[in-house]
């Protein structure tokens, strides 16, 4: 079984590049270049060196103590959250800022949830002296408004999207909009691995370094390079990329997706693409997506903005299907609280996304001695607002 | 031949195609819109059925498919609508939609309505042209559908030879590479893209969209073009409380 991406851009029956034709120059050029200029070795050595001196990396791997205990385990964190900025989603932004430089883009654009990716984006924008719009929900705008203000103060212009639901999927059409009516000199930085063929590849190979790191790491500290489970929160699915990524090909690691179960999965306000979902097309690629019967989309629901999504990208869907990885999900009740035990057991404060993941710990049996990897891909320094108010702080 | 190849056949000059949201401004427009308009010197109707992220449109687009999704609009309930469309309505009709919404249908149950309703063909904008060979043209043949491709200035000439190949009716040359509704003038630039195509000399005809809001661009564009197709600016002027007026008013000026 193949679970990287054929020649036309397909895991299995998902992927594919379902987009309109006033699109196809820009994907097609982005197909077109994006492996050559990726193995470039100069391309390469620009990269590396800008995650470790600008972002940080490598992130370590770190072995929780208190939390190995409690659940009979060696729970070790990959702490993405201590990149700059606070999450995994700088590790892409650095990627493709470098390579539509190569492709000599001077103009940058963006959709964000939560602000996360917004964030990573004007970051590496303003690091180059690239012009950066940032589409965002107007709902959103209203939620996150410490993000916004980041973005603006690093001079992105942020641009509220007024269609649809005014949440993260209309920020996605409005800058697939933009891409349309400037197809020349902008370079749309998608921050998941959605979209169109190559997005979902090149996305997942950007983020590809958290498990790289991590094989190493465990391989010092354990002897051993091959963890017993991976965990990694799902919203589109760029964290769970990259902590798939390098083990995917190794059957004994048990890959297991956290999906975002908001209120309950039958409470009509949940974000668990694989549980409510059926398969069809969003934002250019074949995938898992939560429609109605006629196929319109429906609007997804959870606590953290950044798992709000109704769809998950189409390797996710393929290793889903066909069984490789284990999709489960989280309520917004359980993530809370996992987030506050993480807090109290070892003072981290993660971000709710990544405390999906850590909830699902709850739900493992565990013989003892297994080790178990937990992507901890953000910090909760965003989200103190919802703890505050759910916990009464 | 279905009734766009027929039209074609007759007729390669000064066409005039009005794009439309089934289910928009009411719910129940859908037909009495197809017969106003050609009472009123439409010579073919695109009806698109709506969907919830139509990244390919602009804000009047956008806006009136939400309206009509809002209003209870559906792929099944449309095929309702459109039952009697032959009883009324003589001029070739097109359904314009996203692949989502067909996916869902089923390719084959879809086909086989629209062939049954009176339907002449489809454009779907984000169907790519690989999948609409292998897995739409042998259905779309079966039931003598048209699949309409559309062009832009950035689309490369082989790539356009291969559309004419595919294509049976009409070839669709967005005016420039934008959203639907953006007010541009046609520009030197377009003119220069327009003349480019005509010297291809494809086989097919082609029609010029995007952009085209009254009867000056609808002129300009019928300089290059077999004719020209209006969208956001006509739904732009449908009227609620006055559907059949508004109809009337917009379409007068096109009538010569
Ligand atoms: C900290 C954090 N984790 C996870 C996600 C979800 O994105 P993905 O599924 O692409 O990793 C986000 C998105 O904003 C995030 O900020």
């Amino acid at each position: 079984m193949n679970y990287f991406v054929d020649e036309r851009g397909y895991y299995g029956d998902f992927g594919g590049a379902y987009i309109p034709e006033m699109l196809y120059p820009n994907v097609e050029e982005l197909r077109q270049q994006y492996q050559r200029i990726i193995d470039d070795e100069q391309f390469k050595k620009e990269f590396k060196a800008l995650l470790k001196d600008y972002v940080g990396r490598p992130s370590p791997l770190y072995l929780a103590k208190r939390l190995s205990e409690k659940y009979g385990a060696n729970i070790f964190l990959k702490r993405e959250d201590l990149n700059h900025t606070g999450a995994h989603k700088i590790n892409n932004t650095i990627g493709q800022i470098l390579l539509a430089e190569k492709l000599g883009k001077k103009r940058i654009i963006a959709e964000t949830g939560a602000g996360q990716h917004g964030v990573a984006t004007a970051t590496v924008c303003a690091l180059r002296g690239l012009e950066c719009v940032v589409y965002m929900g107007e709902v959103d705008i209203k939620r996150q408004a410490p993000n916004v203000a980041r973005m603006k103060m690093l001079g992105a212009k942020v641009v509220a999207a007024t269609s649809g639901s005014k949440t993260l999927k209309d920020a996605t059409n409005e800058a697939m909009r933009d891409w349309i009516n400037n197809p020349v000199d902008t370079h749309y930085i998608i921050g998941s691995v959605v979209g169109p063929h190559p997005y979902p590849d090149m996305v997942a190979q950007f983020q590809s370094i958290i498990s790289f790191e991590t094989k190493k790491q465990l391989k010092e500290q354990t002897g051993n390079e091959l963890p017993d489970y991976v965990l990694a929160c799902v919203g589109g699915g760029s964290n769970a990329m990259g902590m798939f990524y390098h083990f995917i090909d190794d059957q004994s690691v048990r890959l297991i997706a956290v999906e975002a179960a908001g209120r309950g999965v039958d409470s009509g306000f949940s974000a668990a693409t694989t549980t409510l979902g059926k398969e069809g097309v969003l934002h250019g690629s074949r995938s898992i997506l939560m429609q109605t019967e006629d196929g319109q989309v429906v609007e997804p629901h959870s606590v953290s903005a950044g798992l709000d999504y109704p769809g998950i990208g189409p390797q996710h869907a393929h290793l889903f299907k066909t069984g490789r990885g284990k999709y489960v999900s989280i309520t917004d009740d359980e993530s809370l609280n996992a987030g506050l035990l993480l807090t109290q057991y070892e003072g981290i404060i993660p971000a709710i996304e990544s405390a999906h993941a850590l909830a699902y710990l709850e739900k493992m049996e565990f013989k003892g001695g297994e080790n178990v990897v937990v992507c901890l891909s953000g910090r909760g320094d965003k989200d103190m607002e919802t703890y505050m108010k759910y916990f009464n702080l | 031949m279905n009734r766009l190849q027929q039209l074609f056949q007759k007729q390669q000059k000064d066409l005039l195609s009005i794009y439309y949201t089934a289910g928009y401004p009411n719910l129940g427009d859908t037909l009495k819109i197809a017969e106003t308009l050609e009472q009123n010197g439409a010579n073919f109707l695109e009806i698109g059925f709506p969907y919830s992220d139509p990244v390919a449109d602009g804000p009047v687009i956008q806006a009136s498919s939400k309206q009509a999704l809002d209003g209870g609009m559906t792929l099944h309930l449309l095929f309702e609508q459109l039952k009697d469309l032959r009883q009324k309505v003589t001029i070739p009709i097109l359904l314009m939609g996203y692949v989502n919404v067909v996916l869902q249908y089923g390719v084959e149950e879809f086909c086989k309505k629209c062939r049954e309703v009176g339907v002449d063909g489809c454009i779907i904008p984000d169907l790519p042209m690989y999948e609409y060979e292998e897995l739409y043209q042998p259905v779309f043949e079966k039931y003598e559908l048209s699949n309409i491709f559309l062009v832009t200035p950035q689309t490369s000439e082989e790539r356009i030879r291969k559309i004419d190949a595919l294509s049976n009716a009409f070839i669709y040359l967005v005016s420039s590479s934008a959203t639907t509704g953006s007010n541009l003038a046609l520009s030197t630039q377009s003119s220069d893209y327009f003349k480019r195509i005509a010297d291809m000399e494809l086989k097919n005809p082609f029609m010029i969209g995007f952009g085209i809001s009254d009867k000056a661009t609808y002129d300009s564009a019928n300089k290059y073009a077999s004719g020209a197709i209006i969208g956001s600016a006509f739904v732009k002027n449908l009227k609620q409380d006055d559907l059949e007026g508004s109809i009337k008013e917009f379409m007068v000026q096109f009538s010569v």
